[in-house]
């Protein structure tokens, strides 16, 4: 908490944007000022309480991350004396609404009124806080029941405060909106009032913790708590990583190797040097393979502000050595997928007989589907901003990975981890990748080399579209026999991509499991003969994750095929889908060779078809599938399981007679088990369609002579509002219980938006799109 | 020496006349609402008004801005317009990240400024320059549209 406070200096000296954290500031100096904090003032006892997870031989959720999870109130938990609750959101806000919802929680358990919340943002500290990589839609999944102990903690000790104050036995007393009562009496004491005495209790014992019934929630499950952040949003105050100002801050841009593996060979800084306001070039090393986390290298111009930063770096003249992978070429590199689909590859799922299957089938289809490179592309680009003063570096960053970071920091300073500080600030997206603290890496470099000053780098969007760490690349190939009922009885998928391995083991060509497992290797379909392969493909570009990942290109491929299959077999594409997930059963993912399971346990988290089953009908219900339309338009249909949560979606596309696409409508059922906070999974599955949208129409990443094509919104287009779908309807299935596990919300509606797309394309106009982006591919003339 | 009116104030500015507004704003004024997205006025995240209309501070040098009032979203609450599309924003929650919403709720104030009730083409129009990766477009429709229907509102 006290390192928050130096958090809040760091606009000290902006203009209209001061007033809010000056009064920040103060609201926290008072707290300290009050002679209660109740997470502060006792470290003792926030050690006391070792919450590590129960150690068991396989770990699933939460237990199996970094550092786990943490449910100690007095981490969480500061109350002041004027009532004023401070909850810690250690998790990293980047549009998701975590600064709400985890908090949210804490204050529904804690029966604490809203309007008396603040939201800490907990520094780089997994050690203290549990695990704080925030990506793979697991932020709430993980954390739910971590703080909702957090809140029923802290509403225990202010109960037993008030009953020893009250002399009463503590049953007699509970808690409400920010205050005990004690009912017999009609005695209340507010929490502020409490709050000091509460703090010398012991934290009581987890088995002993009383957690509300669902019906008691006032927050969880209603969705009326308005964002955060928002009021700071609205009035462009929310402080992101570029966003941050220090003393006497310097200002960097960095000239990176335009290839991957690339190094200077020589650089001339002349011209740069005279720019005004630029103060210095510095070169930067390059990192022999695997690319890990590792800065690019290159050479950095810094300078009094960024504008003359980007012109200094203009003036550089820089040779590169491109290094081995000089002719990376898309064009030329799909050829290669494609060959390696076409020839059998490493066996990763084998069910009975599929050569036998397919030589007996009264019909055979086949197709191969592409999709390429992208870049994650958050409005905000990487930004850091570090400082050392005396030995120690603080950073200040939108990122995804605060450990991580704080972890390299320290080991390319070669500090001591407790030399280092990173402060997490509000993300303007990440969408992946600002798990990848590369950027704040050359932030640290650069504040060392400049003696410590502040310095901030930022990246600009050329920067970002050519040194992300890119979606993979892949192609997908699928055969499969019918029968003469139209039945599928045999199912061959190769699937061919670079694998997010390759970026810290030089010599992977395989996907890994968590890879395979994003919805290629565990379909649950009911086929009789099934083999899944995956051939090698070598990386050479940093592959990392995209929102949603490897299901993307997974989805895009199986349910478009699955619609190619009901046409060849002249079925309703929904029956024959239903069909192929078959009756509900709940299949253990293990049996399907899936034995990563997005992370969590086969028992609690088994594959439910029945689930698939309910949102594919449930969308295609709300969506009127099967209604009349008129020439030119058309209904698709897709449903995908990812991060353990059951998506649908049908998609109304209209083409004009000369080929141009438009969205309509999109209908998507959501299934994601229990609902915390409503409004905000309602706003994510609007983004991830949109986000959809963009990918299968426009998205975009391809090489030439080893660099990227695209340097700018221009080339590497995103979907704007007047080509977004017109209207988005979210159905989210009732979840029966809080008894039920979680389901991830923020990337699994990502995956089925592309195939829905191409599936209502074939139905509006006989036309089967095979490669990503549609792009120009329906253009007549 | 440049001098510039910004949010009603008059702001001395010790730059080159090529510097480019935006960088003016968030280097040397703290004014950092005013986003940077591309550099090459591709998103709309830099939008601010000049004089009335709406405008990508990432390519207007400053010297094309003297004499001229310069709005940016820190100030827009003075604004009625633009405080009633703030407050459609808040109610109904439309920012994701956010990182985005200073440049849209700057496009759309100057839309409903110019055109108190504009059709969904106009709302194209006017809001297509502003990207949103969060995907936020079918709220800040609704929200264009909810605070046009409170302007016309009469007390």
């Amino acid at each position: 908490m006290n390192k928050s406070l130096d958090h809040a200096e760091l606009t000290v000296d902006g203009d209209n944007v001061s007033i809010v954290n000056i009064s920040r500031r103060g609201f926290l100096k008072d707290l300290a000022l009050s002679g209660f904090v109740l997470a502060a003032g006792f470290p003792a006892l926030t050690k006391a309480d070792e919450t590590a997870a129960p150690t068991a031989k396989d770990k699933y959720g939460a237990d199996a991350m970094p550092h786990g999870w943490v449910d100690n109130p007095l981490v969480f938990v500061a109350i002041a004396e004027d009532g004023t609750v401070t909850i810690v959101c250690h998790r990293s806000e980047m549009g998701q609404g975590v600064r709400t919802s985890l908090p949210m929680v804490v204050a529904d358990e804690l029966e604490a009124n809203w309007l008396h919340v603040k939201v800490e943002q907990a520094p780089g500290d997994e050690v203290r806080y549990g695990n704080q990589d925030t990506d793979g839609s697991r932020s709430m999944r993980h954390f739910f029941m971590p703080m909702r102990r957090v809140g029923a903690a802290a509403r225990q000790m202010l109960e037993s405060a008030a009953a020893a104050q009250w002399q009463v036995p503590v049953h007699e007393v509970h808690a409400d909106l920010h205050r005990v009562i004690h009912p017999a009496t009609g005695r209340t004491l507010g929490y502020g009032e409490l709050a000091q005495a509460a703090a010398k209790l012991p934290v009581p014992a987890r088995e002993s913790l009383r957690l509300k019934t669902p019906a008691d929630f006032r927050y969880i499950g209603k969705g009326q708590v308005g964002i955060y952040d928002g009021r700071d949003i609205v009035r462009g105050l929310g402080q992101y990583g570029i966003d941050t100002r220090l003393k006497d801050m310097l200002y960097a841009v960095v000239a990176r190797p335009p290839v991957f593996g690339g190094k200077v060979v020589s650089y001339d800084a002349k011209d740069a040097l005279k720019v005004p306001g630029v103060l210095k070039v510095i070169e930067l090393p390059s990192s022999p393979p695997p690319a890990e986390f590792n800065p690019l290298g290159g050479v950095a111009v810094i300078a009094s502000n960024t504008w003359a930063a980007i012109q200094g770096r203009k003036a550089l003249k820089i040779e590169w050595n491109k290094g081995p992978h000089g002719n990376y070429d898309s064009v030329v590199y799909k050829t290669e997928l494609e060959a390696a689909a076409r020839k059998p590859g490493k066996v990763v799922r084998n069910e009975g007989d599929v050569e036998a299957a397919l030589k007996t089938a009264a019909k055979r289809v086949e197709a191969e589907y592409y999709a390429p490179h992208l870049a994650q592309a958050p409005m905000e680009p990487p930004a850091a901003t570090a400082r050392i003063i005396k030995g120690h570096c603080e950073i200040w960053a939108c990122t995804q990975a605060p450990q991580l970071s704080h972890d390299q920091v320290a080991k390319w300073l070669k500090l001591t981890p407790e030399k280092v500080t990173v402060h997490v600030t509000l993300l303007g997206g990440g969408f992946g990748r600002k798990s990848k603290p590369d950027y704040v890496i050359e932030a640290a470099l650069l504040s060392q080399a400049m003696n410590g000053k502040p310095v901030k780098v930022t990246w600009t969007r050329e920067d970002d579209l050519h040194h992300s760490y890119f979606h993979t690349v892949s192609v997908e190939r699928l055969e499969a026999g019918l029968d003469d009922q139209g039945k599928p009885i045999a199912w061959l998928h190769r699937t061919v991509a670079p694998t997010i391995s390759s970026t810290f083991g030089p010599d992977s060509k395989h996907q890994m499991p968590v890879e395979l497992g994003m919805g290629v290797i565990n379909v649950p379909y009911t086929i009789a003969n099934l083999r899944i392969e995956n051939p090698e493909a070598e990386a050479h570009t940093r592959i990392g994750w995209f929102r949603s990942v490897s299901n993307i290109p997974h989805a895009f491929a199986i349910q478009s095929f699955v619609a190619e299959l009901a046409a060849a077999a002249g079925r309703d594409h929904k029956d024959f889908l239903l069909e192929l997930i078959g009756p509900p059963r709940r299949i253990d993912p293990r049996t399907l060779g899936d034995n990563w399971n997005h992370g969590e346990s086969p028992e609690l988290y088994p594959i439910d078809t029945g689930r698939l089953r309910r949102v594919t009908e449930t969308v295609a219900d709300k969506a009127g599938w099967g209604r009349a339309l008129p020439k030119g338009r058309g209904l698709g249909i897709a449903a995908h399981y990812s991060f353990v949560t059951y998506i649908a979606v049908v998609v109304e596309v209209a083409v004009s007679e000369d080929g141009i696409l438009s969205i309509p409508r999109i209908d998507v059922a959501v299934d994601c088990g229990p609902q915390v906070n409503p409004e905000r999974i309602r706003s994510q599955i609007e983004g991830a369609c949109i986000m959809g949208v963009s990918l299968a129409t426009l998205g975009e990443i391809s090489f030439k002579d080893g660099a990227v094509v695209q340097d700018n919104f221009h080339q590497y287009q995103l979907t704007r509002m007047d080509d977004a779908p017109r209207e988005i309807r979210v159905h989210l299935l009732p979840a029966t219980e809080f008894d039920t596990p979680l389901g991830g919300v923020g990337e699994p509606a990502v995956p089925p938006i592309a195939p829905a797309i191409c599936n209502a394309i074939f139905a509006a106009t006989g036309q089967r799109i095979r490669q990503l982006p549609i792009q120009e591919q329906l253009r007549k003339n | 020496m440049t001098t510039l009116t910004i949010n009603g104030k008059p702001r001395q500015i010790d730059l080159s006349g090529d510097t480019p507004l935006l960088w003016a704003l968030r280097d040397h004024l703290g004014l950092t609402g005013t986003k940077f997205g591309c550099g090459m006025s591709l998103c709309g995240a830099c939008t601010v008004h000049v004089d009335g209309e709406p405008t990508r501070a990432c390519v207007t040098p400053i010297s094309a801005a003297v004499g001229k009032n310069i709005v940016t979203i820190e100030a827009i609450d003075q604004d009625a317009i633009g405080q009633k599309v703030q407050d459609a924003w808040l109610a109904l929650g439309v920012p994701q990240c956010g990182y985005c919403q200073s440049g849209q709720i700057m496009a759309a104030t100057a839309l409903l400024q110019h055109n108190p009730s504009p059709s969904d083409a106009d709302i194209d129009k006017a809001m297509s320059g502003n990207i949103c990766r969060c995907g936020t477009y079918p709220r800040i429709r609704a929200a264009i549209k909810q605070a046009a229907g409170l302007k016309e509102i009469k007390p």
